[in-house]
């Protein structure tokens, strides 16, 4: 039997405010437990929320980069259970009218098509605290540095039918949050999660299968392997003339599967209502516009540009623009060294990707900054050294601070490219090598290469190869 | 000392004749003496409040205090005071230190007031007659078999027995003004939002608001200038400016407006307190009042639409007390749910799990609608009905309460007949308006309380109005035999 | 009676409060005669009117992204029932 996986994703991005969202606690990532955690984070007794203003910018601007409709009057409601995390015995959500409706995010899965994935709402939310399960004496720990802080979930359509589309879905949500700058993109420490919503059905079938919901995947490749898992595991369930129930499921990393969370086995009745501690959001039409100014340019407007004014393909382009970063010092390069944007791209995607990669590094800190690179590009571009060389200049780039003609003119590395000079070195190696110039007249064209080689070690690999191979051709044949 | 009422005891005090010191010392002489049968205090706090007396006296000499300075005032213990036990009449919160100041507490020690004590209330404020505390019921100066009125019982009691010449209460549903009545005192239920609700511990957000009690309108007026402003720590806060009430006294009455809504003089309201209420408008009429019956025909809904929407706002508000980071937790709990079920069971008495659970009921899947919904809609109403009445009247006047104070264990064990005793004072908190309560009679040795409800941020004239009643009458110089 | 035994521990349950067995009746009455009182509502008809969740009908007032809230764990902590190392410790936690 065919099965069609049907995938929606919820995705959680911390937004990147200094103050929490409903107190005036730092969410700065890191600190020693609760010392982040004000009587407002608490639940203490009396306490009340005051809404940050620039959560609230934060999630408009997101509305307005995946055309979505911006509500205009929205409502904060009491999402009520029970969770040691939870400090009030209820989280500050949205419910029914969220801040953002509606929009949609382009996709491209690798190797295949490119597709629509539509975006069904995106709403504020403050964040549960942490606990701790290293054993404390059979006791678990919480800590509520996390509690309060901002959250915009994004809830996406059921649109995706492979985990690869889901990690694209997902990958171009990350870009996007990190180009709007109102999130940092940190999955390592939370900042940008997603849950699963996972089903299958007979392929053709119209209406949805039962779905399991899978939480805590913060990882691009947790999100593969936990759908494809699932896939499988219901799958199997149903051709086994099983039934899939609808349960909250966690993906185990180190087991690599999903199994039934235990503290959601209850079905939760969350008994939302309007919190009469806050009052209704009204965004002004002004301040959308205002907002709508403030946006950058987006990646796919940037990658069309990229297309159309540098020439590079729509991949090349894709990857320069996957960050603002990648963009920013790509075009820097390009204004210090007015090269052919291949050659750039060539040496962004090439050289400068694998040392970054080697150290696990960003492009923000690499050492060798859009400036040096660029300087670099001119001396290809013209002539000065070949790429081979090229390939030693920037490696001394790289550990010291030096330009590229610094390095050039320290090291003598400049090309030679005067005929004379080439000439005189072609002939003192015909003249060393009497035995191989016999081979060659009497037929034998592969000891050319000999030569080629004998000519380059003299000149220390810094005579042109297309002047050597011209000259020493017509040499030999005197 | 304690037959003078702030204002007189403000001017003494400037006049040195005697200090803030010797003032405290000898209220707190006077809660040591009674307090054991009133039962109004659940923590005293002399230290702080001698403390607090001599930086008044300090002031007062350096010229720079303001009317409050150097009086001591008892709060209500559901407001947080930074490093006094703060209990909210619950043995939840019987372990609670507060850790910080709610804005009220901040705004009196600003103004130089003593705080003497933290006074009992029905617990969570949950209650009319001050039954449901965890320290015991507050007896009625009047008649210590009855109650004194809830769920600010000990604010009310504690300033009909002079032990404290203010006091703070709140007002969910009448627990200010229908103590006051109760207790023969002035209580003010100022407009939702007037006065923050940051650190005072929510019942029901939508719904609680604090305010003064005193003997008399020109020092509730004292004291609300005192209370009221902006605060932004609480987004429900008002952003206006704060008139200074007292001056706003005195400013004639003729020609005003005054609406009887016939349904605050339906069947079942004792016939003695309607007459005492009756008597009591023709001092108004005397002094160039017009009165006009009107009607607020969706008002004998608000005890139901009340007792589900405060239920519902409560169930979610007090799932804080879970044992975890303050307040009671249940002896070696062997699990989480333990923890949770066993703490709170403990920690809350019956009539809170009662409301805590309706809210739950109310508010869960399939039963939204029909209750929550619903009674939010009907809320709708009856606030609608008061901006109609409004359109024709200034003010509106009633009994506060259907009967003056009853007895002790009376209603107890019949929540429904309980609930029904606030039928003239949850409206207002529906709606939001501003509402107080004046002695206006006593049947058979018990206080009778008029009710004056007003428009949106119309405190002062509402104060204006009581005052004038009380220049007329004498019913609020009225001390309860055995507290002369 | 709107609510029986079943419904009355379903509801305590969700509201986590412990109630004793001998009780549950008493729950039962007491919350089926408020339920019963709040049926009169049933009589209004509310057809287009909007459900009022706040007295007035201001609007949320939004407040500067600052840090202003220093750190207080030690105060905080100090009222509460169990902690160690800056953590509140409850029973344990399973996922």
């Amino acid at each position: 039997m065919q099965w069609e996986p049907v995938i929606g994703l919820e995705i959680h991005a911390q937004l990147a405010t200094r103050s929490k969202i409903f107190s005036s606690a730092s969410t700065a990532y890191g600190a020693a437990p609760n010392t982040q955690a004000c009587a407002v984070d608490l639940g203490l007794p009396g306490v009340l929320p005051v809404l940050n203003r620039n959560a609230v910018r934060m999630a408009i601007k997101l509305g307005l980069a995946i055309g979505a409709t911006v509500v205009t009057h929205s409502v904060f409601a009491r999402k009520n259970y029970f969770y040691p995390d939870l400090p009030k015995g209820y989280q500050i959500s949205q419910y029914e009218l969220p801040v953002v409706k509606g929009g949609h995010l382009r996709i491209e899965p690798d190797g295949e098509v490119a597709q629509e994935v539509g975006v069904t709402r995106a709403h504020l939310e403050e964040d549960a605290g942490k606990s701790l399960h290293e054993d404390f004496h059979g006791l678990s720990g919480i800590d509520l540095n996390r509690a309060g802080t901002p959250l915009l979930e994004i809830v996406s359509e059921p649109d995706m039918r492979s985990a690869a589309q889901a990690v694209a879905y997902m990958k171009k949500l990350h870009t996007l949050v990190r180009y709007l700058e109102i999130c940092d993109g940190n999955m390592q420490e939370g900042s940008f999660r997603c849950d699963a919503n996972v089903s299958v059905r007979k392929k053709g079938q119209t209406t949805f299968g039962i779905r399991a919901e899978i939480k805590n995947l913060n990882s691009f490749r947790y999100v593969e392997r936990a759908i494809n898992y699932e896939i499988e595991r219901q799958a199997d369930v149903l051709e086994a003339g099983g039934k899939v129930v609808q349960e909250t499921r966690l993906y185990d990393s180190q087991r690599d599967e999903t199994r039934p969370m235990r503290s959601k086995e209850e079905a939760n009745d969350y008994r939302y209502f309007p919190d009469p501690d806050l009052l209704p959001v009204e965004i002004t039409a002004e301040l959308i516009e205002e907002l709508r100014l403030e946006l950058p340019e987006l990646p796919d407007e940037k990658r069309q540009r990229f297309v159309a004014d540098y020439a590079l393909s729509s991949y090349d382009a894709g990857i320069l623009t996957a960050s603002r970063e990648m963009a920013d010092y790509f075009e820097k390069t390009l204004e210090h060294s007015a090269v052919q944007p291949k050659l750039a791209a060539n040496w962004m995607m090439g050289e400068l990707s694998a040392l970054l990669n080697k150290q696990a590094m960003s492009i923000v800190d690499s050492p060798i900054g859009p400036e040096r690179l660029g300087g670099l590009l001119k001396r290809i571009a013209d002539q000065t050294i070949s790429g081979k060389i090229a390939k030693q200049v920037f490696e001394s780039m790289w550990a010291v601070d030096e330009t590229a003609d610094e390095i050039i003119e320290a090291r003598g590395l400049k090309q030679i490219t005067d005929r004379s000079t080439i000439e005189t070195l072609i002939d003192e190696v015909i003249n060393a090598s009497s035995q191989q110039l016999e081979q060659y007249r009497a037929g034998k064209d592969k000891v050319f290469g000999y030569f080629v080689g004998q000519v380059m070690r003299r000149s220390k690999g810094k005579a042109n190869p297309a002047q050597v191979n011209e000259i020493l051709r017509r040499k030999l044949k005197e | 000392m304690h037959s003078k009422t702030i204002t007189e005891l403000s001017m003494a005090l400037g006049r040195g004749e005697f200090s803030s010191e010797e003032l405290t010392r000898y209220y707190l002489d006077r809660i040591s003496r009674f307090n054991a049968a009133l039962n109004t205090f659940i923590t005293v706090t002399p230290d702080i409040a001698l403390g607090a007396a001599r930086k008044a006296d300090e002031r007062i000499r350096l010229g720079k205090a303001g009317p409050l300075t150097g009086i001591p005032i008892a709060q209500k213990d559901i407001f947080c005071s930074n490093g006094v036990k703060t209990t909210c009449g619950s043995k939840m919160l019987d372990n609670f230190v507060s850790p910080y100041d709610a804005s009220v507490i901040e705004r009196f020690s600003q103004a130089g007031a003593v705080m003497v004590g933290k006074t009992n209330m029905d617990e969570f404020a949950m209650g009319s007659s001050n039954e449901t505390s965890y320290y015991g019921p507050v007896r009625n100066p009047w008649d210590s078999d009855r109650v004194p009125g809830g769920s600010s019982g000990g604010s009310a009691a504690a300033v009909a027995g002079r032990l404290v010449p203010g006091a703070t209460g709140t007002d969910t549903g009448g627990s200010i003004r229908q103590p006051a009545s109760f207790c023969g005192v002035t209580g003010l239920k100022p407009t939702y939002g007037l006065v923050s609700r940051y650190g005072m511990i929510a019942f029901a957000s939508s719904l609680d608001q604090a305010g003064p009690f005193a003997r008399t309108a020109e020092d509730c007026a004292l004291l609300l200038s005192t209370m009221a402003g902006f605060d932004a720590r609480d987004s429900t806060s008002i952003d206006l400016q704060i008139p200074d009430y007292r001056a706003g006294l005195g400013k004639p009455l003729a020609g005003l407006r005054i609406g009887l809504p016939t349904e605050y003089f339906g069947e079942g309201f004792d016939p003695g307190v309607i007459e005492a209420i009756e008597q009591a408008l023709t001092v108004y009429e005397a002094l160039g009042c017009e009165l006009k019956e009107i009607h607020l025909p969706n008002l004998p809904l608000s005890v139901p639409v009340y007792y589900v929407v405060a239920p519902a706002e409560c169930s979610s508000n007090l799932a804080r007390y879970d044992g975890v980071r303050f307040g009671h937790r249940c002896e070696d709990p062997c699990d989480l749910e333990d923890m949770y079920k066993r703490s709170r069971g403990e920690g809350f008495g019956a009539e809170v799990k009662r409301r805590v659970m309706i809210g739950t009921y109310t508010l869960s899947a399939g039963y939204y609608d029909a209750y929550y919904l619903k009674a939010q809609k009907i809320r709708r109403l009856i606030s609608d009905d008061f901006r109609r009445a409004f359109q024709d009247v200034d003010v509106i006047m009633g009994p506060t309460s259907p009967t003056t104070a009853f007895r002790l264990g009376d209603k107890m064990d019949d929540p429904i007949t309980m609930y029904l005793s606030d039928i003239n004072t949850i409206a207002v908190n529906l709606a939001g308006l501003p509402g107080l309560s004046i002695p206006a009679g006593l049947v058979q040795g018990l206080p009778v309380g008029l009710q004056i409800i007003g428009n949106y941020f119309t405190e002062q004239s509402l104060l204006n109005l009581a005052d004038h009643f009380q220049r007329e009458t004498d019913w609020h110089a009225r001390v309860p035999q055995g507290f002369e | 009676m709107p609510l029986n035994t079943e419904d009355v521990k379903k509801i305590a349950h969700l509201a986590r409060l412990a109630i004793k067995e001998e009780d549950v009746h008493l729950y039962v009455k007491n919350l089926s005669d408020i339920l019963n009182f709040a049926e009169q509502m049933n009589g209004v008809d509310t057809q287009g009117v909007t459900p009022m969740a706040h007295p007035q009908d201001a609007t949320q007032r939004l407040r500067e992204d600052k840090v202003t809230e220093p750190d207080q764990r030690e105060r905080f902590q100090h009222i509460a029932p169990a902690t160690e190392s800056g953590l509140y410790l409850v029973p344990r936690v399973i996922e």
